[in-house]
Protein backbone atom coordinates (compact mmCIF):
# COMPACT_ATOMS: atom_id res chain seq x y z
CA UNK A 1 0.00 0.00 0.00
CA UNK A 2 1.59 3.45 -0.78
CA UNK A 3 1.54 5.54 2.25
CA UNK A 4 -0.98 8.27 1.54
CA UNK A 5 -0.57 9.26 5.32
CA UNK A 6 1.75 11.36 4.60
CA UNK A 7 0.95 15.37 6.38
CA UNK A 8 1.27 18.09 4.34
CA UNK A 9 3.14 21.51 5.72
CA UNK A 10 4.36 19.84 8.74
CA UNK A 11 6.07 22.86 10.00
CA UNK A 12 3.55 25.38 9.64
CA UNK A 13 1.03 23.00 11.45
CA UNK A 14 3.02 21.93 14.23
CA UNK A 15 4.33 25.60 14.71
CA UNK A 16 0.62 26.40 14.62
CA UNK A 17 -0.52 24.01 17.14
CA UNK A 18 2.39 25.17 19.57
CA UNK A 19 0.81 29.00 19.43
CA UNK A 20 -2.40 27.92 20.59
CA UNK A 21 -1.44 25.89 23.19
CA UNK A 22 0.95 28.77 24.28
CA UNK A 23 -2.18 30.92 24.09
CA UNK A 24 -4.71 29.15 25.29
CA UNK A 25 -2.42 28.08 28.47
CA UNK A 26 -1.68 31.94 28.96
CA UNK A 27 -4.00 32.61 31.66
CA UNK A 28 -2.67 29.90 33.90
CA UNK A 29 1.06 30.23 33.97
CA UNK A 30 1.15 33.96 33.96
CA UNK A 31 -0.57 34.19 36.82
CA UNK A 32 1.15 31.39 38.49
CA UNK A 33 2.11 31.46 41.77
CA UNK A 34 0.05 34.72 42.10
CA UNK A 35 -3.03 34.12 43.52
CA UNK A 36 -4.48 36.28 45.55
CA UNK A 37 -4.15 35.01 49.70
CA UNK A 38 -7.17 34.00 51.02
CA UNK A 39 -8.30 36.94 53.40
CA UNK A 40 -8.37 37.09 56.83
CA UNK A 41 -11.10 38.77 58.10
CA UNK A 42 -10.55 41.16 61.38
CA UNK A 43 -12.11 40.66 64.34
CA UNK A 44 -13.34 44.04 66.06
CA UNK A 45 -11.91 44.17 69.61
CA UNK A 46 -15.39 43.03 71.42
CA UNK A 47 -15.62 39.98 69.41
CA UNK A 48 -12.29 39.27 69.90
CA UNK A 49 -12.70 40.02 73.91
CA UNK A 50 -15.75 37.22 73.47
CA UNK A 51 -13.46 34.60 72.32
CA UNK A 52 -16.81 32.34 70.78
CA UNK A 53 -18.91 33.57 68.74
CA UNK A 54 -23.04 32.34 68.99
CA UNK A 55 -21.40 28.71 68.29
CA UNK A 56 -17.81 27.32 68.30
CA UNK A 57 -15.90 29.20 65.43
CA UNK A 58 -15.39 26.59 62.81
CA UNK A 59 -19.26 26.22 62.87
CA UNK A 60 -19.37 29.44 62.28
CA UNK A 61 -16.99 29.95 59.43
CA UNK A 62 -18.65 26.81 57.29
CA UNK A 63 -22.56 27.32 58.06
CA UNK A 64 -23.19 30.96 59.67
CA UNK A 65 -25.58 31.24 56.40
CA UNK A 66 -27.50 28.13 57.68
CA UNK A 67 -28.12 29.25 61.08
CA UNK A 68 -28.91 32.94 60.08
CA UNK A 69 -31.58 30.99 57.64
CA UNK A 70 -32.80 29.11 60.65
CA UNK A 71 -32.53 32.51 62.64
CA UNK A 72 -35.12 34.19 60.14
CA UNK A 73 -37.62 31.77 59.76
CA UNK A 74 -37.87 31.18 63.63
CA UNK A 75 -37.84 35.03 63.86
CA UNK A 76 -40.59 36.01 61.30
CA UNK A 77 -42.35 32.69 61.15
CA UNK A 78 -42.38 31.57 65.07
CA UNK A 79 -41.77 34.66 66.92
CA UNK A 80 -39.45 33.29 68.82
CA UNK A 81 -36.15 35.88 68.90
CA UNK A 82 -33.94 34.23 71.73
CA UNK A 83 -31.22 31.62 70.55
CA UNK A 84 -29.78 29.65 73.20
CA UNK A 85 -26.76 28.39 72.34
CA UNK A 86 -25.25 24.73 73.38
CA UNK A 87 -23.05 26.28 76.33
CA UNK A 88 -26.27 27.92 77.74
CA UNK A 89 -25.73 31.64 76.49
CA UNK A 90 -28.84 32.98 75.38
CA UNK A 91 -28.86 35.38 71.74
CA UNK A 92 -31.19 37.80 70.33
CA UNK A 93 -31.35 36.80 67.12
CA UNK A 94 -30.85 39.85 64.70
CA UNK A 95 -28.45 40.49 62.10
CA UNK A 96 -28.02 43.58 62.19
CA UNK A 97 -28.52 44.44 66.18
CA UNK A 98 -26.43 40.71 67.43
CA UNK A 99 -24.41 39.80 65.05
CA UNK A 100 -23.24 43.42 63.99
CA UNK A 101 -22.85 44.69 67.66
CA UNK A 102 -19.82 42.63 68.09
CA UNK A 103 -19.12 42.53 63.98
CA UNK A 104 -19.08 46.20 64.57
CA UNK A 105 -16.80 46.56 61.02
CA UNK A 106 -19.51 44.86 58.41
CA UNK A 107 -16.53 45.92 55.41
CA UNK A 108 -13.50 44.43 57.33
CA UNK A 109 -15.48 41.09 58.08
CA UNK A 110 -18.21 40.13 56.38
CA UNK A 111 -17.52 42.23 52.97
CA UNK A 112 -13.52 40.73 53.29
CA UNK A 113 -14.50 37.01 52.44
CA UNK A 114 -17.55 37.30 50.79
CA UNK A 115 -15.83 39.79 47.98
CA UNK A 116 -12.66 36.88 47.74
CA UNK A 117 -15.30 34.25 47.21
CA UNK A 118 -17.33 36.18 45.00
CA UNK A 119 -21.03 36.04 46.77
CA UNK A 120 -23.07 38.70 46.89
CA UNK A 121 -25.61 37.88 49.74
CA UNK A 122 -28.48 40.28 49.65
CA UNK A 123 -28.69 40.83 53.10
CA UNK A 124 -27.73 43.68 52.90
CA UNK A 125 -30.81 45.54 50.86
CA UNK A 126 -32.80 45.48 53.48
CA UNK A 127 -30.92 44.96 57.20
CA UNK A 128 -29.33 48.11 58.10
CA UNK A 129 -25.37 48.32 59.15
CA UNK A 130 -25.61 51.24 61.21
CA UNK A 131 -22.73 52.67 60.60
CA UNK A 132 -23.54 52.63 56.78
CA UNK A 133 -26.73 54.61 57.96
CA UNK A 134 -25.19 57.05 59.94
CA UNK B 1 -10.74 -31.43 72.80
CA UNK B 2 -14.15 -31.52 70.51
CA UNK B 3 -15.85 -29.72 73.80
CA UNK B 4 -12.93 -27.19 73.96
CA UNK B 5 -13.26 -26.00 70.21
CA UNK B 6 -17.01 -25.54 70.92
CA UNK B 7 -16.36 -23.50 74.44
CA UNK B 8 -13.53 -21.28 72.49
CA UNK B 9 -15.74 -20.44 69.58
CA UNK B 10 -18.79 -19.42 72.16
CA UNK B 11 -16.38 -17.20 73.97
CA UNK B 12 -14.74 -15.59 70.98
CA UNK B 13 -18.50 -15.00 70.07
CA UNK B 14 -19.66 -13.80 73.34
CA UNK B 15 -16.14 -11.23 73.55
CA UNK B 16 -16.75 -10.05 69.73
CA UNK B 17 -20.39 -8.96 70.97
CA UNK B 18 -19.14 -6.99 73.71
CA UNK B 19 -16.17 -5.31 71.39
CA UNK B 20 -18.86 -4.47 69.09
CA UNK B 21 -21.65 -3.29 71.67
CA UNK B 22 -19.10 -0.76 73.77
CA UNK B 23 -18.43 1.46 70.71
CA UNK B 24 -22.66 1.56 69.62
CA UNK B 25 -23.26 2.74 73.34
CA UNK B 26 -20.45 5.15 73.76
CA UNK B 27 -22.36 7.07 71.04
CA UNK B 28 -25.76 6.48 72.53
CA UNK B 29 -24.49 7.67 76.18
CA UNK B 30 -22.36 10.51 74.12
CA UNK B 31 -25.52 11.78 71.90
CA UNK B 32 -27.60 12.31 74.84
CA UNK B 33 -25.00 14.89 76.16
CA UNK B 34 -24.57 17.15 73.55
CA UNK B 35 -27.42 19.60 73.33
CA UNK B 36 -28.79 21.39 70.38
CA UNK B 37 -29.47 24.86 70.34
CA UNK B 38 -32.77 25.70 71.25
CA UNK B 39 -35.11 29.13 70.44
CA UNK B 40 -37.87 30.49 72.55
CA UNK B 41 -39.59 33.47 72.82
CA UNK B 42 -38.61 36.05 75.41
CA UNK B 43 -40.28 35.70 78.38
CA UNK B 44 -41.67 39.50 78.51
CA UNK B 45 -43.29 38.70 74.87
CA UNK B 46 -46.73 39.53 74.36
CA UNK B 47 -49.26 36.88 73.48
CA UNK B 48 -52.83 36.56 72.45
CA UNK B 49 -55.09 34.42 70.67
CA UNK B 50 -56.36 37.03 68.34
CA UNK B 51 -54.84 40.50 68.79
CA UNK B 52 -57.20 43.09 67.91
CA UNK B 53 -57.90 47.03 68.14
CA UNK B 54 -60.40 49.69 68.55
CA UNK B 55 -60.41 52.73 67.77
CA UNK B 56 -61.90 55.64 69.77
CA UNK B 57 -62.64 58.22 66.56
CA UNK B 58 -64.68 60.59 68.95
CA UNK B 59 -61.46 60.61 70.33
CA UNK B 60 -59.48 61.54 67.35
CA UNK B 61 -61.33 64.33 65.09
CA UNK B 62 -59.24 65.74 62.64
CA UNK B 63 -56.45 64.89 60.64
CA UNK B 64 -53.57 66.50 63.37
CA UNK B 65 -55.16 64.12 65.99
CA UNK B 66 -53.53 61.28 63.40
CA UNK B 67 -50.47 62.47 63.05
CA UNK B 68 -48.72 61.45 66.36
CA UNK B 69 -49.73 57.89 65.67
CA UNK B 70 -48.55 57.69 61.44
CA UNK B 71 -45.18 59.55 62.57
CA UNK B 72 -43.90 56.99 65.24
CA UNK B 73 -45.22 54.38 62.52
CA UNK B 74 -43.38 55.81 59.46
CA UNK B 75 -39.91 56.25 61.88
CA UNK B 76 -39.60 52.70 63.50
CA UNK B 77 -40.59 50.95 60.47
CA UNK B 78 -38.04 53.21 57.95
CA UNK B 79 -41.41 53.81 55.90
CA UNK B 80 -40.45 55.95 52.80
CA UNK B 81 -41.54 59.03 51.78
CA UNK B 82 -42.12 59.66 47.62
CA UNK B 83 -43.11 62.75 46.39
CA UNK B 84 -45.23 60.75 43.88
CA UNK B 85 -48.37 59.49 45.04
CA UNK B 86 -48.33 56.41 43.26
CA UNK B 87 -45.57 55.41 44.74
CA UNK B 88 -46.52 55.51 48.18
CA UNK B 89 -45.77 53.18 50.89
CA UNK B 90 -48.88 53.08 53.44
CA UNK B 91 -48.83 51.18 56.60
CA UNK B 92 -51.42 53.74 58.69
CA UNK B 93 -53.12 56.62 57.16
CA UNK B 94 -56.03 59.03 57.18
CA UNK B 95 -59.09 58.20 54.96
CA UNK B 96 -62.58 59.66 54.90
CA UNK B 97 -65.76 58.30 55.12
CA UNK B 98 -66.77 57.28 52.16
CA UNK B 99 -63.72 55.39 51.09
CA UNK B 100 -63.46 54.25 55.20
CA UNK B 101 -66.77 52.52 54.89
CA UNK B 102 -68.33 52.43 51.85
CA UNK B 103 -71.67 50.85 51.53
CA UNK B 104 -72.61 52.04 54.87
CA UNK B 105 -72.71 55.78 54.04
CA UNK B 106 -76.37 57.10 55.18
CA UNK B 107 -78.12 59.63 52.34
CA UNK B 108 -77.68 62.47 54.94
CA UNK B 109 -74.28 61.46 57.02
CA UNK B 110 -74.21 64.06 59.94
CA UNK B 111 -71.09 66.52 59.14
CA UNK B 112 -68.88 65.57 61.99
CA UNK B 113 -68.08 62.26 59.86
CA UNK B 114 -68.17 63.14 56.51
CA UNK B 115 -65.44 65.48 56.77
CA UNK B 116 -63.81 63.31 59.79
CA UNK B 117 -60.09 61.39 58.84
CA UNK B 118 -60.48 58.01 59.91
CA UNK B 119 -57.36 56.03 60.93
CA UNK B 120 -56.79 53.04 58.78
CA UNK B 121 -54.29 50.49 58.79
CA UNK B 122 -54.30 46.65 57.69
CA UNK B 123 -57.21 45.31 59.77
CA UNK B 124 -55.57 41.58 60.38
CA UNK B 125 -58.75 39.97 59.09
CA UNK B 126 -59.79 36.67 60.77
CA UNK B 127 -60.36 35.01 56.82
CA UNK B 128 -57.11 37.26 55.06
CA UNK B 129 -57.73 36.95 51.44
CA UNK B 130 -54.03 38.12 50.96
CA UNK B 131 -52.54 35.07 52.64
CA UNK B 132 -55.33 32.69 50.37
CA UNK B 133 -53.92 33.99 47.51
CA UNK B 134 -50.27 34.72 48.10
CA UNK B 135 -47.97 31.71 45.96
CA UNK B 136 -45.29 31.69 48.22
CA UNK B 137 -46.64 32.00 51.45
CA UNK B 138 -44.83 35.25 52.20
CA UNK B 139 -48.10 36.67 53.72
CA UNK B 140 -49.17 34.17 56.08
CA UNK B 141 -51.25 33.91 59.11
CA UNK B 142 -49.23 34.42 62.56
CA UNK B 143 -51.34 32.08 65.19
CA UNK B 144 -52.26 35.06 67.76
CA UNK B 145 -54.13 36.49 64.36
CA UNK B 146 -51.53 38.73 62.92
CA UNK B 147 -51.15 38.96 59.29
CA UNK B 148 -47.54 39.19 58.65
CA UNK B 149 -45.37 39.51 55.69
CA UNK B 150 -42.17 37.53 55.43
CA UNK B 151 -40.20 39.92 53.13
CA UNK B 152 -37.43 37.55 52.48
CA UNK B 153 -39.99 34.99 50.41
CA UNK B 154 -42.01 38.00 48.78
CA UNK B 155 -41.77 37.96 44.79
CA UNK B 156 -43.13 41.30 44.68
CA UNK B 157 -46.20 39.44 41.97
CA UNK B 158 -48.93 42.27 44.20
CA UNK B 159 -51.64 38.99 44.18
CA UNK B 160 -52.22 40.05 47.74
CA UNK B 161 -52.50 43.81 46.60
CA UNK B 162 -55.25 43.02 44.26
CA UNK B 163 -56.86 40.49 47.10
CA UNK B 164 -56.78 43.00 49.43
CA UNK B 165 -60.02 45.26 49.56
CA UNK B 166 -59.05 47.26 51.88
CA UNK B 167 -55.91 49.08 50.31
CA UNK B 168 -53.84 47.80 52.87
CA UNK B 169 -50.78 47.10 50.99
CA UNK B 170 -48.00 49.15 48.98
CA UNK B 171 -45.44 47.84 47.02
CA UNK B 172 -41.87 49.25 46.31
CA UNK B 173 -41.59 50.41 42.80
CA UNK B 174 -37.95 51.30 43.73
CA UNK B 175 -35.61 51.38 46.20
CA UNK B 176 -37.17 52.71 49.43
CA UNK B 177 -33.62 53.56 50.91
CA UNK B 178 -32.64 56.95 49.41
CA UNK B 179 -36.21 58.27 50.52
CA UNK B 180 -36.14 57.26 54.28
CA UNK B 181 -35.92 60.50 56.10
CA UNK B 182 -33.52 59.29 59.06
CA UNK B 183 -32.99 55.12 59.14
CA UNK B 184 -34.39 53.31 62.24
CA UNK B 185 -31.36 50.85 62.90
CA UNK B 186 -33.66 48.20 64.67
CA UNK B 187 -35.96 47.76 62.09
CA UNK B 188 -34.97 46.57 58.58
CA UNK B 189 -35.99 48.30 55.39
CA UNK B 190 -37.75 47.12 52.26
CA UNK B 191 -36.26 46.34 49.13
CA UNK B 192 -37.47 47.59 45.42
CA UNK B 193 -39.85 44.72 44.05
CA UNK B 194 -41.58 43.83 47.72
CA UNK B 195 -44.88 44.69 48.96
CA UNK B 196 -45.20 45.77 53.19
CA UNK B 197 -47.89 46.36 55.35
CA UNK B 198 -48.79 47.00 58.85
CA UNK B 199 -47.37 43.93 60.95
CA UNK B 200 -49.09 44.92 64.38
CA UNK B 201 -46.06 46.33 65.57
CA UNK B 202 -45.38 42.10 65.45
CA UNK B 203 -41.67 43.25 66.41
CA UNK B 204 -42.94 45.38 69.59
CA UNK B 205 -44.94 42.56 70.98
CA UNK B 206 -42.15 39.96 70.96
CA UNK B 207 -40.22 42.16 73.18
CA UNK B 208 -43.31 42.95 75.53
CA UNK B 209 -44.31 46.40 74.11
CA UNK B 210 -47.66 47.01 72.99
CA UNK B 211 -47.62 48.91 68.97
CA UNK B 212 -46.52 52.08 68.37
CA UNK B 213 -49.71 53.84 67.52
CA UNK B 214 -51.56 52.53 70.20
CA UNK B 215 -48.64 53.77 72.57
CA UNK B 216 -48.82 57.44 71.40
CA UNK B 217 -52.93 57.35 71.29
CA UNK B 218 -53.49 58.43 74.48
CA UNK B 219 -56.68 56.20 75.08
CA UNK B 220 -57.77 57.04 71.57
CA UNK B 221 -56.52 53.56 70.66
CA UNK B 222 -56.87 50.19 72.58
CA UNK B 223 -55.11 47.11 71.95
CA UNK B 224 -55.56 43.39 72.90
CA UNK B 225 -57.02 40.13 73.03
CA UNK B 226 -60.50 39.70 71.10
CA UNK B 227 -60.09 36.23 72.26
CA UNK B 228 -60.14 37.12 75.75
CA UNK B 229 -63.66 38.23 77.36
CA UNK B 230 -61.73 39.65 80.31
CA UNK B 231 -59.28 42.21 78.13
CA UNK B 232 -59.50 45.44 77.56
CA UNK B 233 -60.69 45.55 73.91
CA UNK B 234 -63.47 43.56 74.77
CA UNK B 235 -64.39 45.48 77.70
CA UNK B 236 -64.63 48.57 75.43
CA UNK B 237 -66.47 46.64 72.57
CA UNK B 238 -68.99 45.86 75.18
CA UNK B 239 -69.69 49.28 76.29
CA UNK B 240 -69.69 50.65 72.67
CA UNK B 241 -71.55 50.08 69.29
CA UNK B 242 -68.56 49.58 66.71
CA UNK B 243 -68.43 49.32 63.22
CA UNK B 244 -65.75 47.10 61.19
CA UNK B 245 -64.55 48.21 57.63
CA UNK B 246 -66.87 46.19 54.83
CA UNK B 247 -68.28 43.44 56.80
CA UNK B 248 -70.30 41.92 54.19
CA UNK B 249 -67.13 40.75 52.65
CA UNK B 250 -66.51 38.07 55.33
CA UNK B 251 -63.24 38.62 55.77
CA UNK B 252 -63.54 39.36 59.45
CA UNK B 253 -61.17 42.64 60.17
CA UNK B 254 -60.19 42.87 63.72
CA UNK B 255 -59.74 46.47 63.59
CA UNK B 256 -62.96 48.01 65.14
CA UNK B 257 -64.27 51.70 65.27
CA UNK B 258 -66.47 53.76 67.54
CA UNK B 259 -68.24 56.33 65.53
Amino acid sequence: MPNNKKMYDKGKVVAGLCIFVVLITFPFWYNLGKAAPAPEPKLSDKAKAAKECVMPTAYMKAEHMQILNEWRDTVVREAKRIYVNPSGKKFNMSLSNTCLDCHVEKAEFCDKCHNYASVTPYCWDCHIDSKEAK
Amino acid sequence: MKSSRRSFLKIAGISALGIGAKPVLDVLASSGETKAPITMKREDALTAKRWGMVIDTRKLQSEEDLEPMIEVCDKIHNIPKFENPRHEIKWIWAEEFKHEFPMQEADFLDDRLKHMSFLTLCNHCEKPPCVRVCPTKATFKREDGIVLMDFHRCIGCRFCMAACPFGSRSFNFRDPRPFIEKTYPEFPTRTKGVVEKCNFCAERLAVGKIPACVEVSNGALTFGDLDDPESEVRQVLRKNYTIRRKPALGTGPSVFYIV
